[in-house]
């Protein structure tokens, strides 16, 4: 076990090393590259790969590059300030909504209500977190909790939109930069969410580099410290919450856009919680951790077939396993690496 | 809204509100019990009341009832319901002494953050509603209905039937056993010490491991029996029963001050009436919205609930 930590932090520390000398360009090609390697991944055609019963190019859009969009934004809540929200699936649920009332009642586009759907959930966020966030963290998880799976009954119980049986044909996205979005072609919607993923893992770096990500470290470590020390803990919490609520809408909007009919019963506790998974396994507060984590937690259910009816056992015998032996998850945050080093 | 059928049977619902916040204490306990020793809310303790209904549910099978029989006299019935509660006693306390051993010890001693603890919780419960999804293939589990729920006794729009009555006597006693066991044994010294003072209690002499472990056996037995008496009432029961029942049940234990034992019983009773009373008004598919609603509430307005954390003297 020790050896494995061992060898694998030093391949990271090795990068880690390159990227500090490698200059601007030697940086921005290393970026060309590896994006460029990802927006390629659907012309992979590999028996290997393959799953069984979905293509792959279906698997890369659900759940893999959704899982990691999701995980990015839940990431900025559990993740970077330590609030353990549950109740994640809500927002999704909620952009979901958004985009299949707005697009059928609405004259309304797809690009035009994706700022809606991310509005609402924001709002949704405002709501929830405004009176959860004063509390500790024990009951705020059990509030949001609650919350997620308040959404779901409201939807069931509400027919304006379409109580349990759901809404179905929804438009989808229309055609942009002469790229056509048809429900046959699950690829263009992986570009379309890779794109909108590298946009806001720009956003959450550029975010956590400056005093939103230094005031959500201070609260994740240790909230009555950062409070005396004048961070305004209530402020930085309601927005992390608000920023992963967007993404978890915008997701939403993407997903209902793809998949043309939704029901209440796709956004149950389930999902918050495979989302939750991807986080804690994939190295809680380290982007690139938690889209690992949502990579790998995606894919093997799908690969493993069989497995598909026990993932949420898997997940959760994951959760347990991973706080037991390694809490800080397969790739750590960095900085915390770090200052133990030092303080050794 | 229709406050007609409120007006028209209030004192049937108002029995039933007791009925369901009996069921709803003796779970809530284990949620108050456990906080007092650990501060942290033991959030599988749902799924260890879910165990119990499902144990529950198992035994009466191997007695081989169709439902369709005449009900049981009413000593066989007691006999029979006697053993279903110990049963489900058993496997709920042993579950929940389990969860704690995987789930919260290592962690614990480790000195993790509370994040930790609750994720590996929660991790902790999803395992176990889906091992009994995928064991149930997520089907409605039916009880068979071993006793006559007719009325035996009318006043008014008040309806007694022998099931309530059973709930009602029955959760008494428990609830009296459970007082003498805190405050009149050595384990339940223990308890009181750990809650209060942790450290002091270390240096008293008191082995806190042993004590965290008898909290979550006490916790799990009330979940248990509590099982047994909600598969009497409701007489069904699936793989997800826990969550809604446990939010019931958490709710009432903040309602009275989460680490309060008496504030269990009052929070569970007073969420018991007005979850009756608000869904006769508002429709019964709005009860777990208002329950939510009540939490949030009390979570805003008063943290500590209608009485307090008393059971330790300050919050560390």
């Amino acid at each position: 076990m020790s050896g494995i930590k061992a060898s694998s932090l030093n391949l990271r520390n090795k990068f880690g090393d390159w990227w500090e000398s490698a200059n601007a360009a030697q940086r921005t090609i290393f970026r060309i590259v590896v994006i460029g390697i990802f927006f390629a991944l659907p012309m992979l055609n590999n028996p290997i790969i393959d799953t069984p019963e979905t293509s792959f190019t279906s698997v890369l859009f659900y759940p893999l590059i959704m899982f990691s969009l999701m995980a990015v934004g839940l990431n900025v809540v559990v993740g970077k300030s330590g609030i353990l929200d549950l109740g994640y699936v809500a927002f999704f649920a909620i952009g979901a909504y958004t985009h299949a009332v707005m697009s059928i009642h609405t004259p309304l586009n797809f690009w035009e209500i994706l700022p809606f759907a991310m509005a609402f959930a924001m709002l949704a966020g405002v709501i929830l977190g405004l009176p959860a966030l004063r509390l500790r963290g024990d009951y705020l998880a059990i509030i949001t909790l609650g919350f997620g799976e308040i959404v779901r009954i409201v939807a069931v119980n509400t027919e304006a939109i379409g109580g349990a049986a759901g809404i179905t044909d929804i438009p989808g996205p229309s055609s942009v930069l002469g790229i056509e979005f048809t429900v046959m072609d699950p690829r263009t919607y992986y570009w379309l969410t890779l794109t909108l993923l590298l946009l806001v893992i720009w956003g959450v770096l550029r975010l956590s580099h400056r005093k939103p990500g230094r005031a959500w470290e201070a609260i994740r470590e240790d909230e009555d410290v950062a409070e005396f020390m004048g961070v305004a803990t209530l402020k930085y919490k309601l927005w992390a919450f608000i920023i992963g609520g967007a993404v978890g809408g915008l997701a939403g909007a993407i997903y209902a856009s793809q998949i043309r009919s939704i029901q209440p019963e796709m956004f149950t506790l389930n999902l918050s919680i495979m989302i939750l998974a991807c986080v804690v396994f994939g190295g809680m507060g380290n982007i690139w951790g938690v889209i690992l984590g949502a990579v790998i937690l995606g894919y093997i259910p799908e690969k493993l077939r069989f497995l598909s009816d026990y993932r949420i056992i898997f997940f959760g015998l994951l959760m347990v396993v991973m706080m037991n032996i390694r809490p800080n998850g397969l790739l750590p945050r960095q900085k915390r690496e770090k200052f133990q080093e030092k303080s050794k | 809204m229709d406050f007609s059928i409120l007006i028209s049977n209030f004192w049937s619902l108002g029995l039933d509100g007791i009925v369901v916040g009996a069921i709803y204490a003796l779970i809530s306990l284990g949620y108050t019990l456990v906080y007092g020793v650990l501060r942290l809310i033991n959030f599988a303790h749902s799924e260890i009341f879910m165990i119990g209904t499902m144990a529950v549910y198992f035994t009466i099978l191997q007695f081989g009832f169709t439902g369709y029989e005449d009900p049981l006299p009413l000593i066989k019935f007691i006999g029979i319901f006697l053993l279903l509660a110990v049963v489900a006693a058993v496997v709920s306390g042993g579950s929940a002494v389990l969860l704690e051993i995987v789930a919260y010890r290592r962690l614990r001693i480790m000195g993790a953050s509370r994040l930790s603890s609750l994720i590996s919780a929660i991790g902790a419960s999803f395992v176990l509603v889906e091992v009994f999804r995928v064991m149930t293939d997520s089907k409605n589990l039916d009880f068979p209905r071993l006793i006559n729920k007719d009325p035996f006794f009318t006043w008014g729009t008040l309806y007694l039937s022998a099931d309530k009555v059973l709930v009602i006597v029955g959760a008494a006693i428990i609830f009296f056993i459970l007082n003498r066991i805190i405050n009149h044994t050595k384990l339940g010294m223990g308890i009181r010490a750990v809650s209060q003072d942790e450290r002091t209690a270390i240096l008293m002499g008191v082995n806190v491991n042993r004590i965290i472990s008898y909290t979550f056996l006490l916790g799990g037995v009330l979940a248990g029996v509590g099982s047994a008496f909600y598969m009497v009432f409701y007489e069904t029961t699936k793989s997800n029963v826990g969550f809604l029942v446990g939010i019931s049940a958490f709710t009432a234990a903040v309602l009275g001050g989460i680490g309060n034992v008496k504030g269990a019983l009052y929070g569970s009773f007073a969420l018991g009436l007005v979850q009756q009373y608000t869904s006769a008004v508002l429709g019964y598919n709005w009860r777990d919205v208002v329950t939510f609603v009540i939490l949030v509430l009390v979570l805003l307005i008063k943290p500590t609930g209608l009485f307090g954390e008393a059971l330790q003297k300050a919050r560390v």
